[in-house]
């Protein structure tokens, strides 16, 4: 093709493989965050203080209609402007985990509430509190539901990992633009990033697929055809 | 320096880059919207040769970044002959990403269609085009609408990387304004509140409004 060159690929491809696993911890860190804080931002908009409710879906709504590539900025230099310094790391981190947290809380969002009104009636005969109504019955029954959304923003969160370039974290994006401006040729790193990005995140969505094909069946949630 | 002096100071600046994001939005709706309809039809053909083109494409913008897709476009297809401006790249670049996620929409909007609509039109011996036109079309449209909103939303967000190819846009404006005071929460912080007002303020309530003329033109209300 035109002036692809291999010795070239070849002598750059180790570096983008090395990268590659930053970009797989970013994603992996950042979505753990993600799971974790999008559970509190779901359940904190169900708590009996319909001020706390408002405020934290306004909070979701906020982060998911704002660029994250600008809440990335914001939160690596907001902290030293009060004298807090946070790493690339931390505040990519931070910024993709929130970021993601608020699509995911929308995702457990869905799942609790497509969960039959019996089962809530049916906690509260017993006198359940809120702890086991949640975690004992209505979590597990969520889940299921949720698990497609869950695995496209896994997907999701992967793919946005190159903004964390711009604050200088170590990722794919980030060594295709040092190698661009080391050797002036652009092809070849910037080919090879997307070439990574597809042979890891087609398989990954399609295993996804399998994954939840196979939790279904397991639930005995499969509907017959 | 006191937040109203800042604005003051650079507001107009970051209403400059406001205006520059809101272009880029629009010519980037056209770009997606064609893409997304093209592509979705193509995904429903009969022939396999557009079927498969269009998989190929709706794979290729999905399965990747669209940073990397944007890069792509700006440092790459240059040595293939094709110069875009930056203007241009970043508005083409976001509406090619969203276009393939569109594609899916009307895809499956159009598969939601109930099938006795395709058989009624039929039995009328109607044409396929027109099917697609009278009939098809205007009630898969209702059914696309709301999830339109959502990628339109983030399709606004996806303009801010622009800014990377240094097209002076709202987020490019930000992050200069940051560079030169150091007022990062007054920057970054005025920029996110504009994104927030262009989402909630102006395209989702754009689009109940487009909602509610489809359902009313389709009889629905």
């Amino acid at each position: 093709m035109f002036d692809w060159r291999w010795d070239f690929t070849f002598e750059i491809l180790p570096r983008l493989l090395l990268a590659t696993l930053n970009t797989l911890l970013a994603a992996g860190i950042g979505y753990l965050i993600a799971l974790f804080v999008g559970l509190l931002f779901a359940l904190a908009q169900r708590t009996p203080y319909g001020l706390v409710n408002r405020a934290m879906r306004e909070l979701v709504e906020f982060i998911r209609s704002t660029p994250l590539v600008l809440q990335i900025f914001f939160v690596f230099y907001v902290g030293p402007q009060f004298g807090i310094r946070l790493s690339p790391w931390a505040s990519g981190m931070i910024a993709i985990g929130l970021h993601y947290a608020a699509y995911l809380s929308e995702v457990y969002r869905a799942g609790i509430e497509a969960v039959p009104r019996g089962q809530w009636e049916a906690c509260k005969a017993l006198n359940l509190g809120a702890r086991r109504t949640y975690f004992g019955i209505i979590i597990p029954q969520a889940l299921p539901a949720s698990l497609p959304g869950m695995g496209n923003y896994l997907v999701g969160i992967f793919k946005d990992t190159p903004m964390l370039s711009v604050i200088g974290v170590a990722e794919l994006m980030h060594t295709a633009n040092a190698l661009g401006s080391e050797t002036y040729r652009f092809l070849e790193p910037y080919t090879l990033v997307g070439v990574i990005f597809l042979m890891i995140s087609l398989p990954t969505a399609a295993g996804l697929r399998l994954f939840e094909a196979w939790v279904r069946r397991r639930l005995g949630l499969t509907r017959s055809p | 320096m006191s937040y109203s002096e800042f604005l003051a100071e650079y507001g107009g600046r970051l209403l400059d880059g406001a205006a520059v994001t809101a272009q880029q939005t629009l010519l980037a709706i056209l770009v997606a919207v064609s893409i997304a309809v093209l592509m979705g039809l193509m995904r429903l053909a009969q022939n396999p040769l557009p079927r498969g083109l269009a998989t190929a494409y709706i794979e290729i913008f999905r399965g990747t970044s669209l940073l990397v897709q944007l890069f792509w476009i700006f440092f790459v297809l240059p040595l293939f002959g094709i110069t875009l401006e930056k203007f241009t790249a970043g508005f083409i670049a976001v509406g090619m990403n969203l276009g393939a996620y569109g594609a899916e929409v009307v895809r499956g909007a159009i598969q939601s269609v109930p099938r006795g609509q395709y058989e009624a039109a039929l039995a009328l011996n109607m044409s396929p085009l027109v099917r697609m036109r009278r009939i098809i079309f205007p009630q898969a449209l209702l059914l696309m609408l709301p999830p339109w909103g959502n990628l339109l939303i983030e399709l606004l967000k996806g303009t801010a990387l622009v800014a990377l190819i240094s097209v002076s846009d709202l987020m490019f404006e930000a992050k200069q304004i940051n560079g030169s005071t150091f007022l990062s929460v007054e920057a970054f912080g005025s920029a996110l509140v504009i994104y927030y007002v262009m989402a909630r303020l102006v395209i989702t309530p754009a689009m109940r409004a487009l909602e509610r003329f489809a359902a009313r033109r389709l009889g629905r209300t």
